[in-house]
């Protein structure tokens, strides 16, 4: 039973690197530099595919939540990559960068190895802290913002 | 017979040469750099992203900087580099409701889950002129307050729970959403056509037309429910892994309208909307979108089509600025042989009438013989 709770089931794998992907799609080039440089070993990495720079159709909804329609377009980079082991990993992201869609390539192959999982954790967890504080201190400035309203009572009746 | 002019080469390539020299003006000030557009003239940036119709802020920058300014062809420029480039695909649509808001204010109530939230604006400011900026003083950060964040609700949900506002948006089931960069426009179009096109459109067309509306031409007596700017996600479906991922976060800014009512025998009355979305941060034009939406819905309540701003293909076919500079700015480039041909039955036209005039000497020939 044991080993049965320890596999992660199809959707849970999925769900995990989805995450991953989305974490390193907002890592800054300068980290996943950095975390590569940190590697204690670094396999072979040869490129698959790109990296190339492309458009997606950003879509909203009509009304914020009703039919899709086409709002405009976004630059994207994506790369594919395969380790020296077999494993390939896909990099995308906003921009232009074709190094930053690499690295994330290399990373989403990366967290795919028993040997390196652990420090792409790492790294996805050094981001997702960075986010998380940039997204809270953003919202302590909008707060700052916030209207609070007072009634002035005019009169005594 | 047509015969070509050539001998232009030297003269253009001087005056491309010229062009460089004015663009980078005085050697003795430091060049402005693609950096400092991004961060300082950041409106500039997300105006030319929206009407360019491609979000990336540093490309938008580079435009401007080699546009010297002139948004148009700042946008111009954009627009063109974005054909070089292959389509990846159609993101999953973004979710404005879970943005990461930055501002969200309503007219419509005063007290409302999430508050009002003014965020960066310009509101309230004298619109006097800062000597402040003249010089490169210390500039203080913004304050924070802590405290727990309130969800920011939608202001169209508020009014939804009661039924007193239409339902946001929908089209029949399957129907696959236009998309004018792939298709040639063809007219009457579905909203979702015209929502691509407005969101694209010039940010003065579109306020005029808007500013119309409010002045009689197509009343609709609209309220900003809200306006929200902020960042939301943008995720794309992978179809090698079979789960859609994100690629990172753009900036928004929507407008709900809310506009006077509509009701018919099956339906109670209630409030309609008319709907704007843009790249980065614009108020006004998310404004006046929702607003040229709004009016170009006429036709769909059985509204009279009297005005401009109700009128989908003169809006539509108007509202692109790069296709309008090129269709008015063409007027500068050599016409000599249409003007020649002009010029040749002017003259003819002429020669007739004072031939007639010497035959049969009108009023005024007479008046001046006196």
């Amino acid at each position: 039973m044991a080993a049965v709770r320890n596999q992660p089931s199809p959707d849970q794998e999925a769900a995990a690197r989805k995450r991953a992907m989305g974490l390193l799609a907002k890592a800054t080039r300068v980290e996943l530099a950095g975390a590569w440089e940190a590697l204690a070993t670094r396999p072979a990495v040869t490129p698959v595919r790109g990296p190339e720079t492309g458009l997606v159709m950003v879509r909203g909804r009509i009304g914020g939540g009703g039919a899709p329609f086409n709002l405009g377009e976004v630059t994207a980079t994506r790369a594919s990559v395969r380790l020296d082991c077999g494993v390939v990993g896909h990099g995308q992201a906003l921009g232009t960068d074709g190094e930053k869609a690499r690295l994330a390539a290399v990373f989403d192959a990366l967290l795919q190895t028993s040997e390196h999982a652990a420090a792409v954790e790492r790294l996805l967890d050094e981001v997702a802290a960075r986010l998380k504080a940039d997204d809270a201190r953003k919202a302590r400035e909008t707060a700052a913002t916030r209207v609070d309203f007072f009634t002035m009572v005019r009169g005594d009746d | 017979m047509y015969v070509a002019v050539k001998g232009g080469e030297a003269a253009i390539s001087n005056a491309h040469r010229l062009l460089a020299d004015r663009r980078r003006g005085d050697r003795t000030l430091p060049a402005i750099g693609i950096e400092q557009i991004v961060a300082q003239l950041g409106l500039a940036v997300d105006r030319v992203m929206a009407e360019a119709s491609l979000y990336d802020r540093a490309l938008a920058a580079l435009a401007i900087r080699q546009a010297r300014g002139d948004m148009i062809e700042a946008i111009f420029i954009l627009r063109a580099y974005r054909t070089t480039l292959p389509r990846f695909g159609y993101s999953v649509p973004v979710e404005t409701a879970e943005m990461q808001v930055e501002r969200r204010v309503s007219a419509t109530y005063k007290d409302l889950p999430g508050g009002q939230l003014l965020g960066p604006t310009f509101d309230y400011t004298h619109r006097l002129l800062d000597p402040s900026l003249l010089r490169d003083e210390a500039v203080e950060e913004g304050l924070q307050r802590d405290g727990e964040i309130e969800p920011v609700m939608r202001v169209a949900d508020i009014l939804s729970s009661e039924g007193l506002v239409e339902d946001d948006g929908q089209l029949p089931e399957g129907h696959v959403p236009g998309d004018l960069t792939r298709e040639p426009l063809e007219f009457p179009m579905e909203r979702d056509l015209r929502l691509q096109a407005l969101a694209r459109g010039d940010e003065g067309f579109l306020l005029a037309l808007g500013y119309s509306t409010q002045r009689g031409y197509a009343r609709t007596h609209p309220f900003v429910g809200e306006v929200r700017i902020g960042e939301v996600e943008v995720e794309l479906d992978m179809p090698e892994l079979g789960f859609a991922v994100s690629l990172g976060r753009i900036q928004v800014t929507e407008c709900q309208m809310i506009a006077q009512f509509k009701g018919s025998a099956k339906n109670p009355p209630q409030f309609t909307r008319g709907y704007g979305l843009v790249f980065g941060q614009s108020e006004r034009k998310a404004m006046a979108m929702s607003l040229v939406d709004r009016a170009l819905r006429a036709e769909e309540f059985g509204e009279d089509i009297v005005a401009p701003a109700q009128d989908e293909e003169f809006v539509i076919s108007h509202a692109d600025n790069v296709q309008a500079t090129g269709f008015v700015e063409h007027l500068k480039l050599p016409h000599y042989v249409d003007f020649q041909a002009e010029l040749d039955l002017v003259r003819r036209m002429r020669r007739e009438y004072e031939e007639r005039n010497r035959e049969e000497p009108g009023e005024d020939t007479l008046e001046a013989a006196q």
